[in-house]
């Protein structure tokens, strides 16, 4: 479907387009980390391609993979209603991916979270603080290693509560 | 615990006004009438989060009609309040909120887990979700439901009703010091 849009990206950055592939008709474009910021900048801007919806953004944690982070990112053309994906991959060891709350200030909220959750730190974004959870909350815990019973309370747990309700007795009718 | 499975002591109802002789005298047992008048002018605060509320909203209007449990009003004050109702999911960030709320409530008091998710975490088995209100507050009444029908909340409240009516104290009043005295 976006196929036009995806050509013009590699015409234009041939050297920052590692991959496409697309699925039912929604293509996607994984770009080289340095060069996204002026990916997502030619795509907004461009007449050719007028992607000036943010549609989303958000993150994946892939624990086997190198990089092993990926921001995904969803852009639509309102007037000629392209969507196209752009994903960047993110190693671990340098969890940085450039903001583009300066290009949409939608983004704000939307990189807060992805680093709320998996800790990506957008650089240049403008308040990355934790946006759903609290601030005393350690770690980010939809990466794939976070432990699933791990909770960490702000109120001391009763220990005299019990472990489930009692269940419900047969009362005379 | 003063969960569901409370029964009344045996011997039935405790003596209440409605049992009283028909003679022109007073009752000298203030107990039972207090726990009588609480027992049918439950002034709730409602705790609301999350989708449980639809099923609190329809239990209070008019098709099914919580007044005619003497439970009508809603306070939107915790210090106005007997008996807290926590209508939905509650989330480690919100449980200081929470604690707080029931502390600013007057004695006596009374708190009902509304739903799945306030009595026992739900399926939010997760990093975010309090497994039960009972982990931060002591419980009196687990009403089941994913949500709760009206008629699931209505037997709660009924439930809570006959507790109150025994003039049994909450189970975090009985473990105050100098808990011995009944509620009143």
């Amino acid at each position: 479907m976006s196929q036009r849009i995806v050509d013009l990206v590699r015409a234009r950055f041939p050297q920052a387009v590692l991959e496409t592939h697309a699925f039912r008709g929604d293509d996607t474009v994984v770009v080289r980390r340095e060069d996204y910021l002026e990916v997502v900048r030619f795509l907004k801007d461009s007449p050719g391609t007028a992607m000036d919806f943010f549609v989303d953004l958000t993150c994946v944690d892939w624990p086997d993979r190198k990089p092993r982070f990926e921001v995904v990112l969803h852009l639509k053309a309102w007037r000629s209603s392209e969507r196209l994906r752009v994903k960047v991959g993110v190693p671990e060891e340098d969890c940085t991916c450039p903001s583009l709350s300066g290009l949409w200030p939608a983004a704000n909220w939307f990189e807060r979270e992805a680093f709320d959750m998996y800790g990506v730190r957008f650089v240049g974004h403008p308040d990355l603080r934790r946006i759903l959870l609290y601030d005393e909350f350690q770690g980010h815990p939809l990466r794939k290693d976070y432990p699933k019973e791990k909770r960490q309370p702000l109120v001391p747990m009763r220990d005299d509560a019990p472990p489930q309700p009692p269940p419900f007795p047969e009362r005379p009718h | 615990m003063g969960g569901v499975g409370d029964r009344p002591p045996a011997g039935g109802p405790p003596p209440g006004p409605a049992g009283a002789p028909q003679a022109g005298w007073l009752t000298t047992r203030l107990d039972p009438l207090l726990a009588w008048a609480r027992r049918w002018s439950l002034f709730q605060y409602p705790f609301v989060t999350a989708c449980c509320a639809m099923e609190f909203m329809s239990t209070m209007c008019a098709h099914f009609d919580m007044s005619r449990f003497g439970a009508e009003i809603p306070r939107w004050s915790p210090r106005q309040s007997d008996v807290l109702w926590v209508v939905g999911t509650i989330v480690h960030k919100q449980a200081p909120a929470l604690r707080r709320v029931y502390e600013q409530m007057c004695e006596p008091k009374w708190v009902v887990a509304f739903g799945t998710c306030a009595a026992v975490g739900g399926f939010y088995d997760n990093y975010s979700v309090v497994q039960g209100i009972d982990k931060i507050l002591p419980c009196d009444v687990y009403i089941p439901g994913c949500p709760p029908r009206p008629e699931a909340v209505i037997e709660g409240l009924m439930l809570l009703q006959e507790k109150v009516g025994r003039g049994e104290l909450s189970r975090w009043q009985q473990q105050q010091p100098g808990a011995g005295r009944k509620a009143g």
